[in-house]
């Protein structure tokens, strides 16, 4: 769908002369002239701290090149147990988060309309109600059985990541005809598991693959409530090195994070997309 | 409960003879299908109870007992005086800066990103904002430290062509530098939550226009505007949630120095209190929900009316 608007909205903005208008190639210079601005601000005020960070973790305190900083981040003491614990809390925040919310979004799609609304705010609230209110929360009220354990952490990752897997599996369901599909898979006999998992589950593995990466990219950037809950994830590494080091190891870490994440993400999309290519060329 | 989407008539109601039993069984269906989505959609409305219902209620119980146990109000009166309310307002403060001007170059970069031809563009820019709308605390403040610290490299580049921060006022471990560093997550944020919205505005609209003669400009102003402006101020009113909200960024970024009422609730936490205060920590809490119940009401309020145009 995307492709065709885009290119229709481009072509007519480019043809389109207004009574008034001066003519069609100062127009579209005007066009370009913007975007290109635009563009350009967006782009540097990303991509200097970006590369800010990246030099410096590259710098030895002389300011010479070195990639030290990367080959000593394994052996940094307790680098290893944080990066344990948060891939840990990862998949068990992936796996939950997916098994709730994946049938529940597909359910509301389909059957209940009403409730899609109630989702859509539901869902926005752990991006404004405040992480910090929430720990404190949790620490003053949970028994102390939950507290002592890091999955606690998981149970509120799954929490702080419904905004982003929702609106990301809510974007991959609208995208696609899902009612039609459903009827299709229940008139040759599939039952509502082997609908969800033979028929909708590939059509939306976009969604559900970035929205898993974004689950991923939040539990290891997390701070606020790993900190007040007192276990060390890599972020809460990161910050307590920061004692100990010269800081270079932590920016390496993060850079690596940070870029690590991007990729992967650009990977799934990308790879899916080829895919999908490659399929329907096959069907034509 | 509003998961009820099934209008179902009150069991054996107006149904005599023959039809009784029709209309029986198609109840039975109908309370069938309303059992199956209760059962659906309850693990997700229980985890949400649990995640996010339990904390705020805890944080309201919290808010009016003292520390020796019982009722008071003394939390309360504590936390809307003196350095806790300069914390709200700084705090409020800081939500508009970060929310405004992110809230309005986001649209025009969602819009240049949207119309461009090329899909690299397109996927590069997707992907990161994802990603860049999730990135902060720690791992932010030390990017900007390389960046604008005064060891910098924008700091030098500047300092090269004659401009020194310090002297326009800038100075990234204040206000000012929370400022411009929670953009970095702020403007990706806009840009995810109005690229559909920029989807919704039909191309027949504009040649609808354009068939009565009216330029660009006109349309922006007439149609395009109009109708993506609850687009716009659902999404502002969302960045300013998550610039209060935000707690991580600024602790590392200020050293907790800064009166921000997150980084006063972190305070509590973290144990730098006087003795017989720790209750203070949830009233602050209460006093942040209370704003962004109001937040979310507009929000709210403000999607309805968004929901209109963009189906």
């Amino acid at each position: 769908m995307a492709p065709v608007s885009i290119y229709e909205v481009d072509r007519a903005e480019n043809e389109a002369v207004a009574p008034y208008s001066t003519g069609k190639p100062k127009r579209k210079f005007h066009l370009r002239w913007w975007r290109f601005l635009v563009l350009i601000i967006a782009g540097a005020y990303i991509l200097i701290p970006l590369y800010a960070g990246i030099k410096f973790s590259l710098q030895n305190d002389t300011g010479g090149f070195t990639d030290l900083a990367y080959k000593n981040l394994p052996s940094a003491p307790g680098f290893t147990a944080a990066l344990t614990l948060s891939l840990k809390l990862a998949i068990a925040t992936m796996v939950v988060s997916t098994l709730l919310m994946v049938p529940t979004s597909i359910y509301v799609h389909l059957h209940m309309p009403r409730f899609r609304r109630a989702m859509d705010v539901v869902t926005v609230l752990p991006i404004v109600i405040p992480p910090i209110v929430l720990i404190i929360g949790v620490t003053g009220v949970y028994p102390l059985w939950a507290k002592s354990s890091p999955y606690l952490l998981s149970f509120m990752y799954v929490i702080l990541a419904m905004p982003f897997v929702y609106r990301s599996l809510d974007a991959g369901l609208s995208a696609i005809d899902l009612k039609t599909l459903t009827e299709a898979s229940r008139s040759l006999g599939g039952n509502w598991f082997k609908t969800m998992w033979n028929v909708i589950l590939p059509n939306i593995r976009p969604a559900l693959l970035s929205a898993t990466v974004l689950t991923l990219a939040l539990v290891f950037g997390e701070y606020t409530m790993a900190s007040l809950d007192l276990w060390t994830t890599i972020p809460v590494w990161i910050v307590q090195a920061q004692e100990t080091n010269d800081g270079h190891i932590q920016v390496a870490a993060s850079m690596m994070g940070l870029v690590g994440t991007w990729i992967l993400l650009l990977l799934v999309v990308s790879l899916d997309r080829s895919q999908s290519r490659r399929s329907r060329r096959r069907a034509s | 409960m509003t998961i009820d989407v099934t209008n179902a008539s009150d069991p054996g109601a107006s149904a005599s003879g023959s039809e009784a039993l029709v209309v029986k069984r198609r109840n039975f269906k109908k309370g069938l299908r309303r059992m199956e989505s209760t059962f659906v959609v309850t693990p997700f409305v229980i985890y949400a109870f649990l995640g996010l219902g339990v904390p705020a209620l805890a944080v309201i119980y919290q808010a009016f007992h003292a520390d020796t146990g019982g009722w008071t109000w003394s939390n309360m009166h504590l936390v809307t005086h003196g350095i806790f309310l300069i914390g709200f307002e700084n705090s409020i403060k800081l939500g508009l800066l970060s929310s405004l001007i992110p809230g309005v170059f986001g649209v025009f970069v969602a819009y240049a990103i949207q119309t461009s031809k090329s899909t690299v563009l397109k996927r590069l820019t997707s992907t990161a904002s994802g990603v860049l709308a999730n990135f902060g605390g720690v791992n932010l403040t030390f990017m900007f430290i390389a960046t604008l610290g005064s060891a910098g490299i924008l700091t030098a580049w500047l300092h090269a062509l004659g401009i020194s921060l310090t002297s326009i006022g800038f100075n990234l471990y204040t206000f000012s530098g929370v400022v411009v560093v929670y953009m970095y997550f702020q403007l990706p944020l806009m840009v995810l939550v109005i690229t559909p919205a920029l989807g919704g505005l039909r191309q027949n609209w504009r040649e609808a226009a354009e068939n009565m003669g009216a330029s660009s400009w006109r349309y922006w102003i007439h149609v395009g505007i109009p109708v993506l402006m609850p687009s716009i101020l659902g999404g502002m009113l969302l960045l300013f949630g998550s610039a209060f909200a935000a707690y991580a960024t600024a602790e590392s970024l200020t050293l907790g120095l800064v009166a921000l009422a997150p980084i006063q609730i972190g305070n509590f936490l973290n144990g730098n209190v006087i003795a017989g205060q720790t209750h203070v920590g949830y009233a602050i809490a209460f006093g942040m929900l209370i704003i962004l119940a109001f937040v979310m009401a507009l929000y709210s309020l403000v999607r309805k009316r968004a929901s209109k145009w963009l189906r």
